[in-house]
């Protein structure tokens, strides 16, 4: 959609200048979402949602409040709430690095990366599709019990315009199945999940398949061992691998970086990881999860290095940390309405090394593999970072035995210049990863 | 309505729908099932964040909605809609219907009518006013820089929020609970020495912000979080492996949310997934241990007057004395596991169909001062304060990072140490609690629970506890 001249968003901008503001921006948002939920073939749940989203954002000078409301939306009711998002504006101090996009992108046209799967599956094959995924895993050879399988589909549509002239439109599709089983009996059980997700349902994984690896996965937990506290190698498995990385993206985040709670404040241009690894973000993947060409701000996105042979290369910036590092914005804005922007990355990939899983392990002789980790804390001035892991622990390159309540510490820069990537990339979600490697890691247990 | 003398004119009237019309697409959508209800709920809440020298936010939000929910056996149909008109009630009553397809039930009971008022119907965005806020957050940063040279970073904010909820049923039943809650956060970050530590501390509860902006009460809270800061700087590695732990009070009650709260809600155990399911009348703790869920405690961050299916709220003990006796169960896991509701059924918002959650969850007090738990200990970690933790219900595993942690040396409290974590078994840990303080408290009202999603308001509570044999997690091996 190119022509939004018409759209009530511009006409409510219009109005809130016209009533004193210097300048506004408006956001609407609204999706339908559907989502079933089957446990031991019967249907245990069946939701249907219209969530709807109405926001304005004033700037009186270098002063602003943002306000959202349904009432936004109705004529005649808009008028009160831009009086008091302009009475809180004119009450805020000044900031001078909250304004809007300098330079914002021509259109906001999107067709090109084809976010939108005009299939609507009713209610019913959702169901089909989510007792498929469950049948698979329950037939998995130790699963005894199921925590049930979930199906969903959601189009959105998002207007965005600002007092600039920018005036963008962008419409999503997203499809999800997933399922949880049990392994095990009484003091013995344990649980895993496994699930896939697209912009197209075509590209979601195939049900059977996806239940099998819930199954797969809850059985290879029966039975753990737990591990006296030891320095060892541990290799994060790819699904694993985003949560050693999403600190990364925190600390080269430019709101962090400007207020200096970031471990890698100082790094720019420096070596950060191991010159093997390199880390880019691509928001132009046709049908990519987190594909988008502007960000919500309204910044064109491209496809952009972030480390490049181990050496950091770019923050990740919205309008207010680039105005205040002297930067221009590169289209990493995100946030739900009109508030103050956080940083959001669209479809991270890191580069696969030359080694597959069993290369990794024989190269390690002996390690962890961690395949579940759960309430991982970061130290976000010092990159000081643990987690409560599970996984399987492998001897003369062969795995062993499954292990579970034991911990991983360690300080995250450490482990970024020792990191080695594994050649098993897959896709997950929006990112692309493979298993990464780090040698003598603090495990903690008995 | 709940106060059958209050002025309030119902949330469906003010947009227009009439609610005997509102009922009868209710009824219909619901007959034969056998439970369900109309929720609809309206929110105004504020939020002023000021970060970096300058006011990062200023906004003001209203939403309102409904959710329709027809239940029969194990299956659960509901619609929500962003809008209140009966048209949306219409298509919310005929997608949630598809679940009571084929079944005939019967209705359950409405929940029992209640007079209880544990928080007063106010709205608390309304004061201070909007420039009364900011110009307390910019005394908080000035304050805080003032105390110690060397706070490079503040961040400070002030959330308010009044939530007004109707919940009727077919019966013509109605039920309305109008809930303020705030709060106010604050971090302080301190640079010595090329090192740099954030500390933060936060406070609130369901009243208007007087409480928690009196300056006494703000600045105290400054100096917590800077305190923590401080004790950060100068932290040397922890240990790893086994060994006693002294828990110091009050927020560390999230030990408890956690290693058992999550565990016991009823939906789990319904279905079997929970490591504490089939084990009513087993000792899951040590003798002396008497652990809680109370909603109905005046005031605070998780309570609520009644809970999201109507439910009056109220103390539901889950152990007795190191015994489990109790589950906590919303009208849907109750019915299930034929006992009745604990009134624990609870939702984020009318986007959501409600969950067995917890309220304020806590453990009671003993007589042992924890001085006298310090000395027995010949070496081991005192964790003052806990982060966040998270548990793995059907293993039962759980793990807390901790913000405030010293070795214990020879029965005294030794060097702060880093990033301690602590991971442990859930239905095992607390029979091993060999002392019980005798200083409960419960948390300033901060804390929030997610589950499936949804995010909801939750106090905790305990007094320090001496844990033998706990996992801690560092890095010194």
């Amino acid at each position: 959609m190119n022509n939004l001249s018409d759209h009530p968003l511009v006409g409510l901008i219009e109005a809130a200048c016209r009533a004193g503001a210097d300048e506004a921006e408006a956001v609407m948002s609204r999706a339908q979402n559907l989502s079933v939920g089957v446990r031991q073939g019967i249907l245990e749940n069946v939701e249907r949602a219209e969530p709807a989203y109405y926001g304005l954002r004033v700037w009186v000078g270098e002063r602003s409040a943002s306000l959202s409301s349904a009432d936004l939306a109705a004529p005649g009711k808009c008028g009160a709430l831009i009086e008091r998002a302009l009475a809180i504006a004119r009450a805020a101090p000044k900031n001078p690095f909250g304004g809007l996009a300098p330079a914002p992108a021509a259109t906001d046209d999107e067709a090109a990366l084809q976010l939108f799967d005009p299939a609507t599956p009713g209610a019913n094959q959702l169901v089909e599709r989510a007792q498929e995924a469950e049948s698979a895993a329950l037939a998995i050879a130790g699963i005894s019990n199921s925590g049930g399988a979930m199906a969903s589909l959601s189009t959105s549509e998002r207007f965005h315009a600002t007092s600039r002239g920018f005036a963008g439109h962008r419409r999503r599709s997203f499809f999800g199945l997933g399922v949880s089983v049990v392994a095990g009996l009484g003091a013995a059980k344990q649980t895993d999940f496994y699930g896939s997700s697209a912009t197209w349902r075509r590209d979601v994984q195939d049900a059977s398949e996806i239940g099998a690896e819930a199954g797969r996965r809850a059985a290879a937990r029966l039975a753990p061992r737990r591990l006296i506290s030891m320095r060892a190698p541990v290799i994060f498995e790819r699904r694993i691998a985003l949560d050693l990385l999403g600190p990364f993206i925190s600390a080269i985040s430019g709101p962090n970086v400007v207020r200096g709670s970031s471990f890698l404040r100082h790094r720019l241009g420096q070596a950060v990881f191991a010159p093997g690894i390199d880390v880019s973000d691509d928001p132009a993947v046709p049908r990519g999860l987190g594909s988008r060409a502007v960000d919500d701000e309204g910044v064109a996105c491209t496809p952009r290095p972030l480390v490049e042979h181990g050496v950091l290369t770019s923050w990740l910036l919205n309008v207010a940390s680039a105005a205040q590092l002297g930067l221009q914005p590169n289209g990493y804005a995100g946030r739900g309405g009109v508030g103050a922007s956080g940083i959001c990355v669209s479809n991270l990939r890191v580069a696969p090394g030359t080694e597959d899983l069993p290369a990794l392990m024989a190269q390690a002789q002996s390690g962890l593999m961690v395949t579940g980790m759960f309430n991982p804390s970061l130290n976000p001035n010092t990159g000081e970072w643990s987690a409560g892991v599970h996984g399987i622990w492998f001897d003369a390159g062969e795995p062993a035995f499954p292990v579970s309540e034991i911990t991983v510490a360690g300080s995250l820069p450490e482990f970024y210049a020792r990191l080695i990537a594994g050649a098993d990339v897959a896709k997950l979600g929006a990112a692309i990863t493979p298993s990464l490697m780090v040698d003598a890691v603090a495990i903690g247990g008995l | 309505m709940n106060n059958a003398n209050a002025p309030h004119t119902s949330l469906l009237e003010q947009r227009g729908v009439d609610p005997a019309r509102a009922i009868a697409h209710l009824a219909a959508a619901t007959c034969g099932a056998d439970d369900g209800e109309l929720f609809v709920e309206r929110i105004a809440c504020e939020s002023f964040s000021f970060d970096d020298g300058r006011l990062r936010q200023a906004s003001s939000d209203a939403s309102e909605g409904f959710g329709l929910r027809v239940v029969a056996d194990a299956a659960v149909g509901y619609a929500q809609a962003a809008s209140i008109n009966e048209a949306a009630i219409i298509r919310a009553a005929d997608t949630a219907a598809q679940a009571r397809a084929g079944y005939d039930g019967m209705a359950a009971l409405s929940p029992r009518r209640t007079n209880q008022q544990i928080y007063a119907d106010l709205d608390p965005n309304l004061h201070p006013a909007f420039a009364g806020k900011i110009a307390l957050l910019e005394a908080i940063d000035a304050y805080a820089r003032s105390r110690d040279p060397g706070v490079v970073q503040v961040s400070a904010s002030l959330g308010s929020e009044y939530r007004v909820v109707e919940i009727w049923r077919a019966d013509g039943q109605a039920v309305r609970d109008a809930r303020p809650l705030v709060v106010l956060n604050i971090t302080v970050t301190v640079a010595r020495a090329g090192r740099r530590e954030s500390g933060s501390a936060g406070a609130g509860g369901r009243a208007a912000f007087d409480a928690w902006v009196a300056p006494e009460r703000w600045q105290a809270q400054v100096d917590e979080a800077l305190r923590l800061a401080q004790v950060a700087l100068t932290a040397t590695p922890c240990p790893a492996g086994e060994m006693d732990v002294v828990v110091g009070p009050g927020w560390n009650g999230m030990l408890l949310h956690e290693a058992v709260g999550h565990g016991l809600e009823g939906d789990f155990n319904a279905r079997g997934l929970s490591a504490f399911s089939g084990r009513i009348g087993d000792r899951v703790a040590a003798p002396g241990v008497t652990v809680f869920d109370d909603g109905a405690i005046p005031d605070r961050r998780g309570s609520l007057t009644i809970d999201d299916e109507g439910q009056p709220t109220g103390r539901t003990i889950l152990i007795d004395n190191g015994i489990l006796v109790g589950y906590l169960h919303d009208r849907l896991s109750a019915r299930r596991m034929g006992v009745a509701s604990t009134g624990n059924g609870r939702r984020e918002s009318y986007a959501c169909r409600p969950m067995p959650r917890m309220t304020n969850t806590a453990m009671l007090g003993g007589t042992t001062p924890q001085a006298e738990m310090i000395a027995s200990v010949r070496q081991g970690l005192f964790c003052a304060r806990l982060g966040g933790g998270q548990v793995d219900i059907t293993s039962g595993k759980f793990v807390f990072d901790c913000v405030e942690a010293y070795r214990i040396e020879a029965g005294r409290i030794g060097a702060p140490v880093k990033g301690a974590i602590l991971i442990g078994d859930g239905p095992s840990i607390l029979t091993r609690v060999s002392m019980i303080g005798d200083d409960f408290a419960f948390d300033p009202g901060v804390g929030t629970c997610g589950k499936n999603g949804q995010s909801v308001p939750v106090g905790v509570g305990q007094p320090s506890l001496k844990i033998a044999g706990f996992t801690v997690g560092g890095t010194e091996i």
